[in-house]
């Protein structure tokens, strides 16, 4: 298994090691022929919609994505209660079957009874989010080995110490592992909010869409593009700083 | 001082119970070690549990010290009794020095004071502390985890320790060593310890006391010589096995087993005058002594009296010895490898004070193992 695991390790490493390369080179073709083909100045001409859109849209992926992060940790350390064992599995079940719901469906409902603008669509996107976090938390904490918990109270932990200082630490990397996965989530759904009349990047790429006008299209596209990048970025690299050394299998 | 009165534990529903722990009492005085042995699902590890109350007994009491522990809040017990598992269970997230600090901790200890007692320990246990200290547990091997799981118990220096096999995960040959470090440590703190195991060597080899259960009842409550020598029951002597006799050995000293009267000879003796002396001896066998003390050849008082040559002739040469210090079974080794009867045994200056045969094995074995 440790074999399995370090092999995996090193394929994952080599993987890293090259696909940068490989993207840069795609991101380098990509300007090169929008400069050369004009787009770009013609891109360039939403500047002003480019530049206020992404805050709305930033503004409510950060909405969505902290509160579901908000809810979705103690919804998951709730489950993983012993008191909770009964009804855990129930209740994940119950999660799974939700999150096979399409976002754009969930966008739907939630109009259907909140009405349009910013409040359905932050609702929306907690709701297609929060899964993730439920699921990986609550895994996590239940992998944690029962004989860390013994050791634990054993030596006279109280439950929230246990909970602080090993369970949640134990189970940091793979609550991290859900919140990325969400996230993603969260910011690739983000631009379908435009459609319940929240606005965001949405607004380009669907109006784009529906004149026919590719560079309003790519005014949309290419800063949701970016910006789902930089956000799996973000979170890869706060999982790699903050998950301890001892179980951090990147480090 | 850990006293069990009438322990009790009942698992499952109140009209059909399973009983776990039947009505055990016993007592283990200050600085001993007292292992809990028997087959697996015994009620050994709960009775262990019973006295941290990481399980709430049914009925009955455990006192530490002549304090009941059913009236101290079972954190703060937690935290004066050590806790060492075969799992080890060290907190991966944790380095080896925070791992070592956690009891100190909890107990808010001065950070300065618990990290120099994290190094203090680690050095006790032989790992050097700045090679070990950042490390992470998956860093480590079995073995030096396992000794680490032992040193984070000692950490807050609790008087109790409470050990659940906390050597039984690790290979026969570290097992050994490790047992050894621990023991030596002992003999240093003095702590009350209460070990589960099921390995009867392990048993003899650690326990002042050992406690055999069988199906949630104390079977017996003993020291391993009286108990090898005394099975109280038909269900104990098969638990001991047939060679429970040959186990005894490792307990029984040199000193106290060699025959101190023994008869010395010279090469110039008579070999009539020596039969005469040996006539009255319990050792058939005479020792050439020279002037230091030393036994430097052995008369054999059979071959003495038939043969009618002088005795320098029929002196063998001393092929072994074995101290005074050793435990009985490398005396018998010994005299099994090296073809010898009687064995001379010496003192720190290699003087002989006396010489070990099988008869005097027996006869100690026979005496010994009285509660």
């Amino acid at each position: 298994m440790s074999y399995d695991a370090s092999a995996g390790r090193l394929r994952a490493a080599s993987g890293r090691g090259v696909a940068p390369y490989i993207a840069f080179g795609v991101l380098l073709l990509l300007v090169w022929w929008l400069w050369s083909s004009g787009m770009a100045a013609e891109i360039l001409l939403y500047r002003d919609d480019i530049v206020y859109l992404t805050i709305q849209h930033v503004e409510l992926v950060a909405w969505a994505g902290g509160l579901s992060i908000l809810t979705g940790v103690p919804m998951g350390i709730l489950l993983s209660r012993t008191f909770m064992r009964p009804v855990a599995e129930l209740v994940m079940q119950v999660f799974n079957v939700g999150s096979t719901i399409p976002t754009l469906a969930i966008l739907a409902l939630s109009m259907s009874f909140l009405g349009i603008g910013t409040v359905p669509a932050v609702f929306g996107l907690w709701a297609a989010t929060l899964l993730p976090i439920v699921h990986n938390t609550y895994a996590g904490m239940r992998s944690v080995s029962p004989h860390l918990v013994e050791s634990a109270r054993g030596m006279g932990m109280t439950p929230m110490q246990l909970l602080w200082r090993v369970e949640l630490p134990n189970a940091t990397f793979v609550i991290f592992s859900g919140i990325r996965t969400a996230l993603t989530v969260c910011v690739g759904s983000a631009p379908l909010v435009f459609l319940v009349g929240a606005g965001g990047l949405g607004e380009l790429i669907f109006t784009g869409i529906s004149l026919d006008d590719l560079p309003m299209m790519l005014a949309g596209a290419i800063p949701t593009a970016l910006f789902a990048v930089f956000v799996d970025f973000v979170v890869g690299q706060l999982q790699y700083h903050l998950v301890p050394r001892g179980i951090n299998p990147h480090r | 001082m850990i006293r069990l009165e009438n322990l009790t534990k009942h698992f499952g529903a109140p009209s059909d119970p399973i009983v776990a722990v039947d009505n055990v009492s016993l007592e283990v005085p200050t600085g001993e070690i007292c292992v809990l042995l028997g087959p697996s699902g015994c009620g050994k590890t709960t009775t262990m549990k019973m006295i941290n109350r990481l399980i709430q007994p049914t009925s009955g009491k455990v006192f530490i010290d002549g304090r009941d522990t059913s009236e101290v809040d079972p954190i703060q017990l937690r935290r004066s009794i050590g806790y060492v598992i075969q799992q080890i269970g060290l907190f991966p997230n944790k380095t080896i020095e925070d791992n070592i600090c956690i009891v100190p901790d909890l107990l808010g200890w001065d950070r300065a004071k618990s990290r120099a007692r994290a190094r203090e320990l680690l050095g006790l246990a032989g790992l050097e502390p700045d090679l070990f200290l950042r490390r992470y547990p998956a860093e480590l091997s079995g073995g030096q985890q396992q000794r680490v799981g032992v040193l984070r118990a000692l950490a807050a220096d609790p008087p109790v320790m409470l050990m659940d096999e906390p050597f039984g995960a690790i290979d026969p040959i570290n097992r050994e060593v490790i047992q050894d470090e621990f023991l030596k440590l002992q003999r240093e703190m003095r702590k009350t310890v209460i070990f589960v195991s099921h390995d009867l060597d392990e048993a003899v080899k650690m326990a002042d006391k050992i406690a055999i259960f069988r199906s949630g009842k104390l079977e017996q409550y003993a020291s391993p010589d009286e108990l090898l020598a005394h099975p109280a029951s038909p269900f104990i002597e098969n638990f001991l096995g047939t060679d429970r006799a040959l186990k005894r050995l490792r307990l029984v000293s040199v000193d106290c087993a060699m025959a101190k009267d023994f008869v010395c000879a010279t090469p110039e003796t008579a070999p009539a005058e020596l039969c005469q002396r040996l006539k009255g001896a319990r050792v058939p066998a005479a020792l050439v002594v020279n002037a230091d003390g030393v036994a430097e050849a052995i008369i054999d008082g059979e071959r003495a009296r038939q043969a009618h040559a002088a005795l320098a002739d029929l002196a063998e040469p001393v092929r072994a010895t074995v101290p005074v210090t050793a435990d009985v079974r490398q005396a018998v080794s010994l005299m099994l490898a090296h073809d010898m009867p009687v064995l001379p045994c010496t003192d720190e200056a290699g003087k002989v004070c006396g010489v070990v045969t099988f008869r005097s094995i027996v006869d100690s074995l026979r005496g010994g193992g009285e509660p």
